[in-house]
Parts: structure tokens; sequence; C-alpha cells
């Protein structure tokens, strides 16, 4: 095992694919020279070569049409968009083409492209850097969708999501890139979890607290100061947000009766009320409470000064518990 | 004649650039071959019985899209794009074309697809709605064809790139239109595949019309010289003319192949047909305009030059209305040969790996289709 940023664990994810598949090519801006505004693939391009990390003009849909056209040639490309907020100019290229082109050509044509994306707020940042736009994406059928939350997950689903035949978008919390964890570089990918699969990452009883990406740190932190109260909640790490693993949530809400979903993205046609909705159609006769959404407000990213006050915290967090099992929470009186 | 629309802009202008109502022209619209000092030895192979080959050739494919719009009109297909008027711009460009190159078409490119060695039902059924698409794009070296327009110029540009990493000297073609040079991918593709060297031909058929609008709102001045300032090299070339397009066509496959990077061809032609069978061109078009251009019939100039070269005229026409009998007559016999899909293939090939909310619609679907006689069939 050697102690990894989750940033760290990228870099040597992107790494050994690189090194074990020579279709593996890196494309981005700013990704070579200088390893990326993140450094996530710092070194990649001296050890590779300008061919297989390759910095390319300012265009996103550039990039990621170019990464078809070299899927079609039989590439498999990871694309790294700068930041979240940079991705819409390739929007057309993502749920156009290379969601649909295997369906389009009935399966002659493989999509074997990774887009990474830096996603989600807590840094500071100016406009257009804090964004989580991941629902876009997990509505287009096609597409893979995956957050990872540490760096052990990110080393072994970066290379899942290269390794996998379909496109998977690949969202990295870039507010924990810094945060250090346990990584084993020698583990064969295929003992590892598959990229689909949920990992229930602290156990509970009373409330099932189901997030991704940096939320995953906050729900754990929350779960740790619930305990003091007398409240468990068993926290759960999607990982893959298409498709979700509804079987491991579904399995937990029948134990606890009660869920909460956390996502920095905002409320209205969100994850959240897609799984709240699920769960509710598998479990309604388990549940004990109508399902919680604790999200970002409805609004675009707020200017760095107001963000505590857009992105779920962990006492906003604990409020959402609070009133998926009826305790007094803020919302206490206020009909629904 | 121009003779320095290869001339690379780095160096000076080319003389599309002073010359910017000119086009490149091997044959006249009367079938008189005029000789141009760079492309004549780009198509000095071609002799009178390749002409004849190119005469039939964009017979039997203008037969092709008859046939197609009268299946359309029968209710056999549920839309069609008519191709014609632009014969010599397809046929001339893809017999430029070697079996290792990839093209990357718009959905008009029925010629294209014809040379590239597509069969008659794998060319209807994506517009009799039977497919998502018609045929494995790696037993024809062509893409599926793209119908957001511009964006397969990108994927002609990766394709190239990647050829390019690889010492491939093979080269993508990259088929538009007029209306495409106006979006967002075509301009990226021209910068990527510029900043890159890469292999690729930016096929542009100027053929006039974008549906209703005019290429002049698409550009204030001739498209070839849009190519000028991503520093490639812009040729304009009489798309009517089957030769000059196949002499410019092989000049940029060329020099892509010896890693001189991109080209930019633009084909001056005409759609004398509709958008697409659901189109009425009478509302934004006048019959005077159409009939200026039926003069310059990329056929018609071909037996015309073959007339003029002694060839036995009238053999090729016989020989053009056979094959072009035979044509529709496969044409005719495909359509029923192609079977209505099974309902449940709505879920095949979203995904290439099992994906299991997709598996769990699909097996409630299966489900639900099962109550009735016959279940999912």
């Amino acid at each position: 095992m050697t102690a990894l940023t989750l940033g760290g664990a990228l870099n040597a994810g992107l790494r050994r694919s690189l090194a074990g598949d020579d279709r593996v090519v890196l494309l981005g801006e700013d990704i070579g020279t200088l390893g990326g505004v993140f450094r996530i693939t710092d070194g990649l391009k001296a050890e590779f070569g300008a061919h297989r990390v390759v910095d390319t003009p300012l265009s996103e849909a550039g990039i990621i049409g170019t990464a078809v056209g070299l899927a079609y040639r039989g590439y498999r490309p990871v694309v790294e968009i700068q930041f979240d907020g940079f991705i819409y100019p390739g929007f057309d290229q993502i749920v156009a083409q290379v969601a649909k082109l295997h369906y389009r050509s009935r399966g002659n044509v493989r999509m074997p492209i990774t887009i990474r994306v830096p996603f989600g707020g807590g840094i500071g940042a100016a406009e257009h850097h804090s964004e989580s736009p991941e629902a876009y994406f997990a509505h287009t059928a096609g597409l893979r969708v995956v957050a990872c939350s540490d760096a052990a997950d990110a080393y072994v689903m970066i290379q899942q999501a290269i390794a996998s035949d379909d496109p998977v978008l690949f969202f990295e919390p870039k507010r924990r890139y810094h945060v250090k964890g346990e990584v084993d570089e020698s583990a064969s990918l295929a003992d590892a979890k598959p990229l689909g699969v949920a990992s229930v990452v602290a156990s509970g009883t009373d409330v099932t607290l189901v997030t991704y990406g940096a939320l995953v740190q906050t729900a754990r932190d929350a779960a740790i100061a619930a305990q003091d109260d007398g409240v468990s909640i068993e926290v759960i790490d999607l990982r893959s947000l298409s498709p979700m693993d509804l079987t491991t949530v579904a399995s937990s809400v029948r134990r606890t009766g009660r869920l909460v979903i956390a996502h920095e993205a905002g409320q209205q046609v969100g994850l959240g009320a897609e799984i709240a909705a699920s769960i509710t159609e598998r479990c309604f006769e388990f549940l004990e409470a109508a399902p919680v959404r604790v999200t970002g407000h409805d609004i675009p990213y707020p200017p760095a000064k107001l963000e505590r006050h857009h992105l779920p915290d962990l006492d906003r967090i604990l409020d959402g518990v609070d009133r998926a099992l009826g305790r007094p929470n803020s919302l206490s009186g206020v009909e629904a | 004649m121009t003779t320095s629309a290869m001339t690379p802009p780095d160096r000076h202008a080319t003389g599309l650039l002073t010359k910017p109502d000119e086009f490149l022209q091997l044959i006249t619209p009367s079938g008189e071959r005029r000789h141009d000092s760079e492309l004549d030895r780009w198509v000095e192979d071609v002799d009178l019985d390749a002409l004849r080959a190119l005469h039939l050739d964009m017979s039997v494919v203008r037969r092709l899209d008859t046939e197609a719009t009268a299946l359309q009109r029968q209710g056999e297909l549920g839309l069609w794009p008519p191709l014609a008027g632009q014969e010599a711009a397809q046929i001339g460009s893809a017999r430029a074309l070697r079996d290792d190159d990839f093209a990357f078409t718009s959905y008009r490119e029925h010629a294209v697809a014809w040379v590239r060695g597509v069969g008659p039902a794998d060319l209807l059924r994506v517009w009799r709605g039977a497919a998502a698409s018609g045929w494995n794009p790696f037993e024809h070296g062509m893409a599926v064809p793209q119908i957001i327009i511009g964006a397969q110029a990108l994927h002609a540009t990766g394709w190239a790139m990647g050829a390019k990493w690889e010492g491939s000297d093979a080269a993508a073609v990259a088929y538009f239109g007029d209306g495409a040079t106006s979006e967002g991918d075509v301009n990226e593709a021209l910068v990527f595949a510029a900043s890159f060297d890469a292999p690729v031909v930016f096929l542009c058929q100027n053929n006039q019309w974008a549906i209703s609008e005019p290429v002049g709102l698409q550009s204030r001045q001739p498209l070839a010289r849009r190519a000028d300032g991503f520093g490639i090299p812009g040729i304009r070339v009489d798309g009517n003319d089957v030769l000059a397009v196949m002499a410019t066509t092989r000049m940029a496959l060329d020099r892509a192949r010896r890693g001189e990077g991109p080209t930019f061809i633009e084909a001056v032609t005409y759609r004398m047909g509709p958008h697409t069978t659901a189109d009425d061109p009478k509302r934004y078009r006048g019959e005077e305009e159409l009939a200026s251009w039926r003069e310059r019939d990329p056929i018609a100039r071909v037996r015309a030059l073959l007339e003029a070269s002694g060839a036995d005229v009238e053999a090729l026409e016989r020989e053009a209305a056979e094959r072009a009998d035979r044509m529709a007559a496969e044409l005719r016999a495909a359509i029923t040969s192609i079977a209505d899909p099974e309902p449940l293939s709505v879920f095949d090939h979203v995904y290439a790996e099992p994906h299991a909310h997709l598996e769990r619609q699909r097996e409630h679907y299966t489900r639900y289709l099962d109550q009735f006689e016959g279940g999912a069939r």
C-alpha cells in the first residue's frame, strides 16, 4: 500500500493505463507540458510522449469530436475537461455522438472514451469552475457516469473507466484532490469492485444517507457526528451515477426505513429525485418517512463568498437526517 | 485558369484569393476538355475507358436517387435526401479514395456509399426507419452518415490524427455542405487538422442551398477562402466536373499521405432536387436558377466529351440504362428484404457492456409485451 493523494492516485492510474495499452491516449488543454491545471497528468507527457499525452487547441467540441474519430480508428481516448463548467461547448459531441454512436452503428463502432471532469465547488473559484453537471449526462442514454470519492477508488475506477468499451463520464471531486489515502498499486483490476457498484462506506441502522463525490467525506463526518446524538447513519457512496446501484441502496433502506440523498447539484430534476422515486417504488412499504433531499440550491453557482450558503455541509446534512427521522429540524411545522 | 490553387498560404496568396469567382475546371459544361498545368497530371491515367466508367457511375447513382425518391413517394421509405446534381462531386472524390482511407460523410453522400461498396438494402434501411444505420463502417471504410451538421468533420480529423501517429499513409475525407461551414465543429476541425498536420481532406460540396438558406447567408466570400485563415490550402473546383473533382481530391490526398496535412476543397455544385422528400424548394428558389444549373449537368458534359472524343455514346448510354435498370430492380427487391426490427431490439447496442438500469427496463417491457398474444414478437 502507498499513501497517495486522490490526484496522485488518478495520475498513477492513468500511468498504468497508458503503460498497459498503447491505444490509450490522453487529450486535453494544458495536460502535457504543464501536467494539467490540477497536475493530474503531471509527468505523463515526458514519460509517454507527445502522441500519447496530447496538448490540444482550446476547443471542447474539438477535443471530444477528435476523440470520436480516434475511437473510430481503434484508440481509447481519455479526455480531460479542464473544469466542470467548460464542458458545455462539447455537449453536442458528447450527447449526440459519443453517447449514440454504438447504438447508431448497431454495435459496430465502440466509443471507449473516458471524459474526465473535475467537478464541484468548495475551492473559492471564479464562475464556471465549481459546477456539478452530472445529471445532464446521467440522463443521456449511452453514457456511463461515475464519480470517485477517495484515492483508492480513484486509482481503480479511472483504470476501469478507460478499460470499459462504453463511454464514461468520470467526475473527480476537485476539492478532495489533495486528500491522502492508502492505495494498493499492485491490485489487479479483475479483483476490484466493478465500476457500477456502490459502496457502503459507513454502516448504520437508523438512516440511509446516499451521496457521491466530494460529499462522501462530508457524509462520513456527519455519520460520526450523529453518533454523539445516538443516531446511526449508513453512508452509501454511489460511485456510479449511470447506472445507479439501486440494489445496494434499496437493501440498506429496507433495513433503515429512511433515506437521505445529498448532492452539490441543484435539486430540480436531479439525481436525488431519481433516487427518491426509484427507492420509493422499490421500498414503499419499508419507508418510515418520505425521502429527503439535501442539495445545492437551484441557482447558478454563486460567488465564492456565498458558496458556503449553497453547498450542503455537515450541518445541513444532519438537518436533513433529522427531517427523515421526524426529529426537530429547520422545516419543522412547515407544510411540505 | 487558376494555376496556383495548391500554393500553401504561408508562402503566398493562392490564386483563389485573387480570383474568387473562378474555379478549377477540366471539362466545360459543353464538354470541352480544358487543360491545366497543375491538375492534368493527376488524371493523366483517366483514358476513354476510365471516363466511360465515371459516366456509368454517375448515371447509375442518378437512377438510384430517382428510384429512392420514388420509393419514398410510394410510402416504402420514410424520407430520402436526394443527391441529384451532385454526382460529379461525390463520384469524382470517392473514386480518388483508397480502400484503407475513411470517409466521414453527411446524409446525402449516397454516391460515396455506392462507390465504397454499400449494397442497396444497406443504403435504404435507415431511410425506411428499420434500423439506426445501414452498414458496418469498417467493412466499407465509411462512417455512419452524420445528421448533425458538420459534426463528422471532427471525427475525420481525429481518425486522421490517429492514422498519422501510427505512421500510416491512409487519409480521411470529411464530406459536408456549405451550411456546415458555419458550424463550430467544422471550424474546430480545421483548427485541429492544421495544428496536427492531420491527413484529412475537407470536401465541402457547396450545393448553394442549406434547405432554404442560400450560401450567401453562410459566407460573404467563396468558402474555399475560409481555409486560408486556418493555414490550410483551399481549392475551389467545379463540382459538376467529375475530372476536376477527381484531380483535386487526388492532389489533396497525395498531400495528406506525404505528411503535409489537410486540404480544403470547395466543390461548387448544385442540389437539383429538394433538401429531402419533405421539402418544397419552390418556396425559396425559382425555375430560372434550376434551368441555369441544368445546363451545367455533370453527366451531360462527360457524355459530350466522350462523343467529341469519338466514343460510341449510344452504346454507352445503353449500358448505363441497363446498369441503372438493374440497380433500380435491386433497390425494389431490397426494400422487400428489409425486415421490420424485433420490438425488443430497441434496447440493443445502447451500451457495449451490460447496464443494470437498462436491463431492468428491458425485462419490464418484455413482461409487458408478454401479456399480449405472440408476446414480444
